[in-house]
């Protein structure tokens, strides 16, 4: 790893601070992504600034309708919240299956989103029950919020305070992990919300996209049988050693199926 | 009373206490006083040459020490690395031997391949004065893809090997079994590949290296399993440095399945610059060159053929095979799949006529060589596949097949038709107890209620024979073999009757500190607890040839017993003077020297005491001390055996493959510590199924860049990918050694893979799958599902 100015600044307008100006600096939440990316020499920043001592950034709350859960809450705080899993269990069960315990007790929901790893879990919450970001400078919607590989909404310096998830009247998550990695190779989280039926797919392209077809059918009839016939097209679709875009559009229609038969259990 | 500690009881492990404590000590844990420490500028490239390596700006970074490339080494005269075994091919001629430079000179020739070695005050100014080294490189076509690294046109790797052959090696007569063919009732073929896998030992390797200019002596303290081996080779092949000039220690060493017995460019480099910095330099390898570097395994490309009789009976195996060697020759690399492997392909059965071609190939990729099991698991797999393939073509249940050909219990010692001649065994009780484990009569009602569940379960059997306890001395050097393969020991009492058992075997996990003083506590009778193994110096240990190919206990603990019978034999003569008897009328029993008949006793530790303090003592006939040792060199290698059974349950929506029982009865002869055994048989089936399911070592085709380089990508086997095992044993005694033991390090990985697709062939055929390659990935068994299904329609 290069050498690097470390700052643990105690509120989000000193990091804010630290931040601007500073063409190279980097805020760092779990550090899950940018601790490994340092240590293999990928990145270089002039400054780390560690957004762990910002007190207001984590925890969680129900105001109203929506689950608010600060940008530093751990996937393990968030997996084990009775507020969580009364409201949104399938929310508290992807942060219980992202990575290992190792990363659940150090990765946050702020810095997974504002990563935007195309495999990671949470992108496919955000958009399938149509959350919104708050930042330190205004709110996103799910939908405009993750942009492309890697790319999201944020502009530089801006820091996501926290995400506001509706409540959902059924949801599931269904993950097909990466067999070395773990990661998502294919995550499809399906949410019925006041707002109505979204199918959000993690994992299987460049960036989670959603599934209209299948959220038109669901709306109509919300059972697994209803969304049997719909493929996917491969075209655009990752493909690796481990999975070809064909089996990957293969595995977002079988998770799908399962994860509409886990929401309506 | 204690708990039993002799041969046969389970002995928690003694060397537990410092592993699960943290306080191993490993190489990287060495404080060393001004240690400086080295970085390897690494190729990126399968294949380039070398135009120019500017080393300028390097040199004035901040904490640079030194740096060397391989013009450097080449000027200083240093030797290649070697290849220890010479195969003849079928004419006759020695394997082409292309040189194996420490450090690349003029090409590189695998993504990893060492340009320079940088040492600084600190690994991380090592690296930056690294990143600053500009090496122009004129980039070749790279020969990766190993099914055409022998074809016409394509590009090759050393100018010494004509297209890419190392040698094209035969063994059996194929006149013969051509004929044996044409009379078949039933052909059976198979074309497979024998997936290539990275080891990842938990430790990576690591060397450091320290010169005193007071002495000229070296110290160099490496990850290896065989210390004296390594010596011998960097002394008498590569630096020079006089055999008791170097002292080479391998002290805790986290794992090695075979990729840390080879001599590598590090070590050798580390050694040869310490003397020139006049500091001590220290190396750890990085997880991601671990991948790129350690010797790989495997890697073969098969098309296998079985004769049948209309009874089912074996009348003969042609096998061709081609098995990668990478850019270089690993130390090992050429007899692993020769005598390693088509010596193998008898397996358990009478199959009288056997003919293997073997070609190995040059390709721009890692040297690969012996890695758990060493082209016994590749045999394995050829073998047991094509016998439950042939079951499935006829119908017939695939243990009944292969009950049919087991070579018979009154055989033995039975002479294959590819060289070996089996010691011992009795097959058919072992897959009887195996059947009856794995419950296989209850199989066809598990598969139905598993059905009513929408998952495909299926059965696998993988009846395995190993030849191990490397190995016979004069046979070895017959096969090509640079080495000796007996083993050292020396047993050395101490005045207070505590004991230093000093062996040339290494223990990297295989827990000789705790068998090797039952061996001992049960022989001599002393208390486990006053028994010290010490291994891994070659300043401190006798001559020995280190651990692999499961040989530790039948070749090492043999030669224990040796020493032990020397300090018994020596004891009783000093009992028979104390005891004013005649030494013929003395016997040893539990610890005590007795004269039958009598109430004479003298305990060993009395007689100890008295040849270190020779006042009672028969100094005119004998010398004082009680320190003796011992050479052991087996007449033949020891063959375990076993039966392995494999049930997994396949979801077809996904492909993906869920091992729910898994059985394992072995033959390993007499076992010293069972839980110690169970162990390594637990390991050696994870690794099995992790090739059999999960690890794949991918290069890109074109580029020749490792795309399986780290573990996002190699998928490593975990707990929650195995069920427990059901294991059981039944025991023939290994006829020739004084022990009775035969080998159990390696049996897990060479019988699993072949069980584990057995049972995803058998779980698949019911939708007309035929051929699903390894490792059977959920992509993999989804692509074989698709392709069937499209098929049909």
């Amino acid at each position: 790893m290069y050498d690097f100015h470390y700052h643990r600044p105690k509120t989000l307008a000193d990091a804010a601070n630290l931040l601007k100006g500073k063409d190279e600096a980097r805020p760092m939440s779990g550090g899950m992504t940018l601790i490994p990316t340092l240590k293999q020499r990928l990145a270089r920043p002039s400054d780390v600034v560690d957004l762990g001592g910002i007190k207001e950034l984590a925890g969680i709350k129900v105001e109203g309708n929506n689950v608010v859960i600060g940008g530093m809450t751990r996937h393990a705080d968030v997996a084990s919240s009775a507020d969580v899993k009364g409201a949104i269990p399938a929310l508290a069960y992807l942060a219980g299956h992202i990575g290992d315990p190792q990363v659940r007790n150090r990765g946050t929901i702020g810095g997974s989103i504002a990563n935007n790893d195309p495999a990671a879990d949470y992108p496919g919450a955000v958009v399938a029950l149509n959350a919104t970001v708050t930042t330190n400078t205004g709110r996103h919607t799910a939908d405009n919020f993750f942009k492309g590989l890697f790319e999201t909404a944020l502009s530089d310096g801006e820091l996501v305070t926290s995400v506001s998830f509706p409540k959902a009247e059924k949801a599931a998550y269904m993950k097909f992990p990466n067999p070395a990695s773990r990661y998502a190779m294919v995550g499809v989280f399906v949410a019925k919300t006041a707002g109505g039926v979204r199918v959000a797919v993690t994992g299987a392209g460049p960036c989670v996209f959603r599934v209209k077809a299948m959220e038109d059918a669901l709306a109509k009839n919300f059972s697994s049988d209803a969304v049997k016939d719909i493929k996917i097209p491969a075209d655009g679709l990752n493909s690796d050693i481990h999975a070809s875009a064909e089996y990957r559009a293969h595995l977002v229609n079988v998770m799908a199926r399962r994860a509409v038969d886990a929401a309506n259990k | 009373m204690n708990a039993p500690t002799g041969i046969g009881a389970r002995v928690k492990r003694k060397e537990d206490q410092r592993f699960l404590t943290g306080t191993g000590r490993y190489v990287d844990d060495l404080p060393l006083a001004r240690a400086t420490y080295a970085h390897f500028l690494r190729s990126p490239h399968a294949h380039a040459k070398i135009k120019s390596i500017d080393i300028s700006a390097a040199k004035a970074m901040p904490g640079v020490v030194a740096i060397f490339t391989g013009k450097d080494i080449a000027d200083a005269k240093v030797g290649g690395l070697i290849c220890g075994w010479v195969v003849k091919d079928k004419h006759g001629q020695p394997h082409k031997s292309p040189p194996h430079p420490v450090m690349a000179v003029d090409t590189v020739r695998y993504v990893g391949d060492t340009v320079a070695m940088i040492v600084a005050n600190s690994h991380d100014e090592a690296k930056d004065a690294a990143e600053t080294i500009k090496v122009d490189y004129d980039e070749k076509p790279a020969n990766v893809d190993l099914a055409k690294a022998l074809d016409k046109g394509a590009t090759e790797v050393h100018a010494e090997a004509p297209g890419n052959l190392i040698y094209d090696w035969e063994i059996g007569v194929q006149a013969d079994v051509d004929a044996a063919f044409a009379k078949a009732a039933h052909v059976t073929k198979l074309d497979l590949v024998n997936n290539r896998l990275i080891p990842n030992a938990m430790e990576p390797r690591a060397a450091a290296a320290e010169y005193d200019k007071g002495t000229g002596n070296y110290t160099l303290w490496s990850t290896s399993q065989n210390p004296h081996v390594l010596r011998l080779i960097l002394s008498a092949f590569v630096l020079g440095i006089p055999e008791h000039k170097l002292r080479v220690i391998a002290p805790d060493v986290g794992g090695g399945f075979g990729s840390k017995i080879f001599c590598y460019n590090e070590e050798t480099m580390v050694t040869w610059a310490a003397s020139r910095v006049g500091r001590p330099i220290k190396w750890t390898a990085e997880r991601s060159e671990s991948f790129q570097t350690d010797a790989h395994g495997r890697d073969h490309v098969t098309h296998a053929e079985l004769a049948l009789d209309k009874d089912g009976k074996f009348l003969a195996l042609k096998v061709e095979t081609i098995a990668n060697m990478g850019a270089y020759l690993s130390t090992f690399s050429t007899a692993v799949p020769t005598y390693l492997y088509a010596t193998l392909l008898a397996g358990q059965y009478t199959t009288p006529l056997i003919y293997a071609n073997v070609k190995a190939a040059l390709t721009h990729t890692a040297p690969v060589d012996a890695y758990r099991g060493a082209g016994r698991p590749e045999a394995t797999f050829v073998i047991e596949s094509i016998v439950s393939k042939a079951a499935k073509e006829l119908k017939v249940d695939p243990a009944e097949l292969r009950r049919k050909n087991f070579i018979p219990s009154t055989a033995f010692p039975y002479q294959t038709p590819v060289a070996l001649q089996y010691d011992s065994g009795n097959y058919p009780p072992i897959i009887d107890e195996a059947i009856k484990i794995a419950d296989y009569k209850g199989f066809e009602a598990r598969r139905a209620e598993a059905k009513s569940r929408g998952k495909l379960r299926g059965i696998g059997f993988s009846s395995y024979i190993e030849a191990c306890g490397l190995g016979p001395s004069r046979v070895i050097g017959q096969l090509g073999g640079g080495v000796g393969q007996w083993e050292s020991a020396q047993i050395k009492f101490n005045p207070t009757g505590n004991v230093q058992v000093l062996t040339g075997a290494h223990s990297h996990g295989q827990s000789h500190e705790t068998t090797f003083a039952q061996v001992v506590s049960d022989k001599l009778g002393v208390p486990i607890e006053n028994i010290e193994v010490v291994h891994g110096d070659t300043a401190t240990t006798p001559f020995g040839m280190g651990s692999y190919g499961s040989r530790s206990l039948a070749v090492g603990g043999s030669a224990i017993m040796k020493a032990a019978d020397k300090i018994i034999a020596k004891g009783k003569k000093i009992a028979a003077h104390l005891m004013e008897a005649s030494v013929a009328d003395v016997v040893f029993e539990q610890g005590t020297f007795k004269v039958a008949g009598t109430d004479k006793a003298v305990p060993l530790g009395q007689a100890v005491f008295a040849a270190y303090v020779p006042h009672n003592y028969p100094l005119e006939e004998l010398e004082p001390g009680m320190d003796e040792n011992a050479f052991y060199d087996p007449s033949n290698f020891v063959y375990p055996a076993g039966t392995q059974i494999c049930e997994v349950e396949i979801d077809p929506d996904t492909g993906v493959v869920e091992i729910v029982n898994h059985t394992a009865v072995d033959d390993f002869g007499n076992i010293v510590n069972p839980m110690i055994v169970e162990g390594q048989v637990h390991g050696g089936i994870v690794q099995g199924v992790g090739q059999a399911l999960l690890e794949n070592a991918v290069y890109d085709k074109e580029t020749g860049q490792l795309i399986s380089g780290s573990y996002m990508d190699y998928t490593m086997p975990r707990a929650d990918d195995v069920p427990s095992f059901k294991l059981g044993n039944k025991v023939t005694p290994c006829p020739h050694n004084p022990l009775g033991v035969k080998g159990c390090g390696e049996a897990g990985a060479i019988a699993a893979p072949a069980a584990v697709m057995n049972a995803v062939h058998d779980a698949l055929a019911p939708l007309g799958v035929s051929h699903v390659p390894m490792p059977a990935t959920p992509l993999n068994v989804w692509q074989a599902i698709h392709g069937a299904r499209a098929a049909a329609e």
